[in-house]
């Protein structure tokens, strides 16, 4: 489903991702954990394209490209494979919950708005935001912002969702409602990269997880083993700052 | 204490000055519509990256920002055509208005940019991750945020245009203040006939603030909880 060789980005001197081989297979749920600048933002970002890779493969579904090599079509192919769900939810402002989901649509899609609004609201009571439909995105909490920006991610039909800390900016109390969006989509089989610090949630959620450090993968495994049992010094260490609190990203 | 004011003809020669309004306002509407889009033009050249014409758009800016409106007025409609004869066809109003446009440009450029710079990056990151292209971003999400944020300033450019469209009696358009220069110069009637002048002024302005006001507070409804 989607497989990486050998990726490579720097910013100036600035290593970030120091050649990273992944693959994940159809309907597979993929938590990558690490610290703080490790990379993990922009391995995702590379994969949606929002950063141009310095070198290597990606392939998702039926789209292949040498990023060195790709051109704009390919680009744009590679994109739509794969829709985004960010830590800052990134709605659009001076849309309705509604029109945040059907913007791409009706104008990258082309598609009717009367069928747009269909599904936009189909996915919107999905999350849970039947009685939201209208409102502005300043009028939400940020769990109900986040819900918007998972449908919006959905309406696009991906391949794979692509979740960048999707609670991490959030208040406590909206935490919990989010992630069970996201499991709910898990259970739906969809293929899935999460970032996330939320390492009970991981263990639950994920296939398998892979921990990030330096740009590079350090470890990675089925979660029980990786929580368990992690086998890399770097990763026993980050796990045991996590479990004391230490963590502050 | 008899004041010599003469309120009666203050009254009458309002009516001989209203028809020059139209005029007046055309020359701002029309200077506006072209100063916004030189103004986009201009700020979309700031915030790329293309060399050289970025460069040129800087000094531009630097420049129409820094003549006086009169100067630039005169070296167009009286100077211009003395180096390029085939200019020398060029009307008064259209000199006024290509002055006026070219200078209030300048002003709007970094209006449109700090407006386009408030607009967060997510948010065409986010239109891109769901497969619509640059364009449809810059269109659908940035532009009618940045609208909303350049307005106010939009606005006072506007006033200032409708003001500054007084200068260009001195190229010889008979626009509503050069209107009020003639008929005080004929009735001696300085004081009633700029007082009425004066009035005109703000009586316009009111009407353009209010529908300002209005405008902002319909493109608001979104960012209020
Ligand atoms: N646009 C950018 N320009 C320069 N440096 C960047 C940029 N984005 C990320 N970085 C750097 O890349 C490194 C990895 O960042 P990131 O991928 O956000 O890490 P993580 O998501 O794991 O916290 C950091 O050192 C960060 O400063
Ligand atoms: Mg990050």
């Amino acid at each position: 489903m989607i497989t990486v060789k050998n990726l490579k980005k720097q910013f100036g001197d600035n290593v970030v991702l120091d050649g990273i081989d992944v693959h994940v297979d159809q309907g597979e749920v993929l938590a990558i954990i690490g610290p703080s600048g490790s990379g993990k933002s922009t391995f995702l970002r590379c994969l949606n394209l929002l950063e141009k890779p310095d070198e290597g493969l990606i392939q998702i579904a039926d789209t292949k490209v040498d990023v060195k090599k790709m051109n704009a079509k390919e680009m744009h192919q590679l994109r739509q494979k794969t829709a985004m769900v960010f830590q800052h939810y990134n709605l659009f402002k001076n849309k309705t919950a509604l029109e945040n989901v059907t913007e791409s649509l009706i104008i990258a899609k082309k598609m009717k708005r009367q069928e747009a609004e269909d599904i936009g609201k189909e996915l919107l009571v999905k999350v849970g935001l039947k009685d939201q439909f209208y409102q502005y995105p300043v009028t939400l909490s940020g769990g109900q912002q986040q819900r918007v920006g998972i449908a919006r991610a959905l309406a696009v039909k991906p391949r794979a969702i692509l979740f960048d800390e999707p609670t991490s900016a959030l208040d406590p109390e909206w935490v919990s409602e989010v992630l069970q969006v996201i499991k709910d989509i898990a259970q739906l089989k969809t293929t899935m990269i999460i970032v996330t610090h939320e390492m009970q949630f991981a263990e639950e959620v994920a296939d398998r997880v892979i921990f990030m450090a330096d740009g590079s993968i350090v470890e990675q495994n089925n979660p029980k083993e990786m929580f368990n049992r992690p086998q890399s010094p770097r990763t026993q260490q980050f796990l045991n700052k996590i479990g004391t609190g230490e963590l502050n990203d | 204490m008899n004041l010599n004011l003469d309120f009666d003809y203050l009254i009458h020669v309002i009516p001989h000055l209203l028809p020059f309004i139209p005029l007046t306002l055309i020359l701002a509407f029309v200077s506006m519509i072209f100063a916004v889009i030189g103004g986009l033009i201009l700020a979309l050249i700031k915030r790329s990256d293309i060399p050289v014409i970025k460069q040129l758009a800087t000094v531009y800016i630097s420049f129409f920002r820094a003549i006086p409106t009169l100067v630039q007025l005169f070296l167009i409609y009286y100077g211009l055509p003395q180096i390029f004869p085939a200019l020398s066809g060029m009307t008064a109003i259209t000199a006024a208005i290509i002055g006026l446009s070219l200078k209030q440009s300048a002003y709007l450029a970094e209006i449109f940019r700090a407006a386009l710079g408030s607009v967060d990056k997510g948010q065409v990151e986010a239109c891109l991750s769901v497969g619509m292209t640059k364009i449809q971003a810059f269109r659908r999400i940035t532009l009618p945020q940045a609208t909303r944020n350049a307005l106010p300033a939009t606005g006072n450019i506007f006033i200032l245009l409708i003001k500054e469209t007084s200068l260009a009696f001195t190229l010889g358009v008979v626009e509503l203040f050069a209107q009020g220069k003639i008929l005080a110069a004929a009735s001696l009637r300085f004081f009633e006939t700029y007082l009425a002048l004066a009035l005109i002024y703000w009586i316009m302005i009111i009407i353009y603030t209010f529908l300002q006001q209005a405008l902002e507070k319909r493109l608001e409804k979104p960012y209020l909880s």
